[in-house]
């Protein structure tokens, strides 16, 4: 059995040690690429979300590299990706890969035989001590990978030898595959966070805040939003993802079939906006701009899939917040037909004006202070 | 004084229309709905929701800019959930906040939350929060209530047998012309889609022109929908999908319609999914099938030249090829 599995930015570190740890043959799908796209694509419904159609070039990648057995997780509506997996399934049988077998992991909704035996199925053991230790260390796994990237957001815009960062990143990212088990995984993790530590940084700079904002797999993969981070890290931006999937995954595998949250706070922030949840991260999406425009960041990006339909109930609300706090608000909606230039040119749009107005706000204060 | 109750004519309204009218007209008010749709309703709505949102969603906000300056309240409910376990779209649940922040000056909503996910305990508190905008007596509520609600199922009934209501008006019996249809056709979709004479650019009307008979999903009967959607590998978790997909393979495995139509909206999720699976499985059981997409964009020739050729197609189907293909 070769396992699979779809990307979502650093998510694949922690699957492979997880994998790794259960003793489970895994094949990482390759990068994304306009290939993958490409495949997904052809293959995929037409108006499905973005998403998808790069989960599909993945499969059919990884099934090129010999992969035979492809994990899809989903969830319970009322957002599309709760239906993934059976229109994934569909659609890889269309194609022609009949042999590849699934093992979908949704959530149990009261039918946890079925659940546990997809759990058992993939992990290969029926002993709970071996899972759940597994499951321990790819969580802590993520934890790491999540306060790497923080750390890279932290020191892009204020490196003094420009690229320096992302040296370090790619090289992660290089090496990462030709490693196996925890030990090593998150030894190469410190190692990384203990150079980016050293990265060089400019005396004086003016940074500006953005808090980043919208569908989850958009802002966490760097194929899908164009590199964002390192586009507007280039630009001088230290940037804030509202979203993390060491986050989510607390959030929804081990605190929500608890019946708890993490989440209190974000949702009473959301609550004059938007009282209930509707499915995806909308009532994320407005809470979070709540919160950066209080914690006096100095813009909000959203960015979302096109036809994403929580996001769009979301982008009719934030014009208010935008006006409630005065915190200008860009929204980014990508697919498989978005251009890199012009995506970029509003991006860097966007910054000129809020370093404008940082300006103007610390003239207006120099000014009106005596 | 009575109170003047604003029902907008867009999406649920199609579904649950007589309900609502004849629980609020029983307590007392006055309930005005919204003109049918028309260029000016969609133009305003258009201009006045995000450019993201789908036609059905941007029409209802014209019905809502329509009844802005006549009516005390207007009625948009927060749709959560209406069965155990399902969904109605993200953009239902979120719809009386995306009206509120679209649109400015609008007169009060009553938009009470409807949740039977869980549950359908709260059932007579959601009715009761519902009545209180007119009355506070319980009793006059529940009487409304139970009211309204046999009206409701009277207009299933009617569905179930062969009205189609239009605009939310079904036809009386006496000016349904009793022709010999040559051909049945389903035609498929939300019913804020089919029912939509404008949105739909009169779909049904043409076909009934053309001597077609038109067969909905509502006039399969509910269980056997049910049984049928229940046999899905996965729960489908919106309640429109499973009308829908339980009526995809009611309609493959009866053979007893010649061909489906399928009408979606431009970036309508749902049927991003729903619509896919219907394709694959009205394909493999060789069904003839036209997917009509439409949007505020849509022109109405081109609509017209798809359907005749399809007609035209399943006509010369019966006669020249006994199913055979055309590639021997």
């Amino acid at each position: 059995m070769k396992v699979t599995f779809p990307h979502m930015g650093n998510q694949y570190v922690a699957t492979k040690v997880l994998l790794d740890e259960l003793g489970v043959e895994n094949i990482i799908p390759p990068e994304c690429s306009n290939d993958t796209l490409n495949i997904g694509t052809h293959h995929s419904p037409e108006s499905i979300c973005l998403p998808l159609k790069v989960n599909i070039g993945n499969y059919v990648e990884s099934i090129r590299q010999g992969a035979d057995t492809i994990v899809l997780t989903g969830s319970c509506g009322p957002c599309r990706f709760g239906y993934y997996t059976i229109l994934q399934k569909e659609i890889m049988k269309a194609i022609g890969h009949e042999n590849i077998r699934f093992i979908l992991l949704d959530p149990p909704q009261g039918d946890y035989k079925s659940f546990f035996n997809s759990v058992f199925q993939l992990t290969n053991t029926k002993n709970p001590y071996k899972i759940g230790k597994a499951l321990m260390k790819a969580t802590r796994i993520l934890y790491l990978l999540d306060a790497m990237e923080d750390y890279s957001y932290y020191k892009r815009p204020r490196q003094k030898k420009r690229g320096e960062v992302d040296i370090y990143c790619d090289q992660f990212h290089k090496n990462v595959r030709n490693l196996k088990g925890y030990r090593d995984v998150s030894k190469l993790i410190m190692n990384t966070i203990n150079s980016l530590k050293k990265v060089e940084e400019h005396s004086q700079c003016q940074v500006i805040k953005i808090g980043i904002v919208g569908e989850i797999y958009t802002i966490i993969e760097p194929f899908v939003n164009l590199s964002i981070e390192k586009k507007l890290g280039d630009m001088g931006v230290e940037i804030n993802k509202s979203l993390k999937i060491s986050k989510w995954l607390t959030e929804h595998l081990y605190l929500q079939p608890l019946k708890l949250t993490g989440e209190k706070k974000i949702q009473k922030l959301a609550k004059p906006y938007l009282k209930t949840m509707i499915g995806g991260h909308a009532r994320e999406t407005i809470g979070h701009a709540v919160d950066y425009a209080k914690k006096g960041y100095d813009g909000v990006i959203q960015i979302y899939p096109f036809t994403c339909m929580p996001e769009i109930v979301a982008q009719s609300i934030l014009p208010t917040v935008e006006k409630d706090f005065d915190i200008p608000y860009l929204c980014l909606i990508v697919d498989e037909m978005t251009g890199e230039a012009g995506y970029t040119t509003r991006l860097e749009a966007f910054v000129d004006l809020l370093i404008r107005r940082k300006e103007m706000r610390i003239n207006e204060e120099l000014l009106s202070g005596n | 004084m009575t109170v003047k109750i604003g029902i907008p004519r867009g999406l649920w309204f199609y579904d649950y229309y007589p309900l609502w009218k004849t629980f609020y007209e029983s307590l007392g008010a006055e309930v005005i709905v919204s003109d049918i749709t028309n260029k000016v309703i969609l133009d305003q709505g258009v201009r006045n929701t995000v450019d993201e949102a789908c036609l059905p969603v941007k029409i209802f906000h014209g019905h809502v800019l329509n009844l802005k300056d006549r009516v005390d309240y207007i009625f948009v409910p927060k749709m959560m959930s209406v069965y155990k376990n399902e969904y109605i779209c993200p953009k239902f649940c979120g719809l009386p906040e995306m009206v509120q922040h679209s649109i400015p000056n609008l007169p009060p909503l009553i938009d009470t939350e409807i949740n039977f996910n869980k549950s359908r305990k709260s059932l007579m508190k959601t009715v009761f929060s519902f009545g209180s905008y007119v009355t506070k007596n319980p009793i006059k509520i529940r009487n409304a209530y139970l009211k309204a609600l046999e009206e409701y199922y009277q207009y299933k009934e009617h569905m179930k047998n062969g009205y189609i209501p239009i605009n939310g008006i079904y036809e009386e019996k006496e000016q349904i012309p009793h022709i010999n249809y040559r051909r049945r056709i389903a035609v498929i979709g939300h019913t804020y889609h089919i029912y939509d004479s404008y949105g739909s650019m009169n779909l049904i009307k043409k076909l009934k022109q053309q001597a077609i008979d038109v067969v909905i999903p509502e006039m399969i009967d509910m269980k056997t929908i049910n049984d049928l959607a229940n046999s899905l590998e996965k729960k489908m978790f919106w309640s429109y999908g499973r009308k829908i997909l339980g009526a995809a393979l009611h309609y493959t495995e009866n053979k007893e319609i010649d061909g489906i139509i399928y009408i979606s909206s431009f970036g309508c999720g749902i049927d991003s999914v729903i619509e896919d699976i219907f394709e694959r499985w009205s394909r493999r059981s060789g069904m003839p099938f036209l997917l009509l997409t439409i949007d505020e964009h849509t022109g109405e020739a081109g609509v017209n030249t798809r359907l005749e050729a399809f007609i035209d197609m399943i006509d010369w189907r019966s006669s020249n090829e006994g199913n055979l293909s055309t590639h021997g």
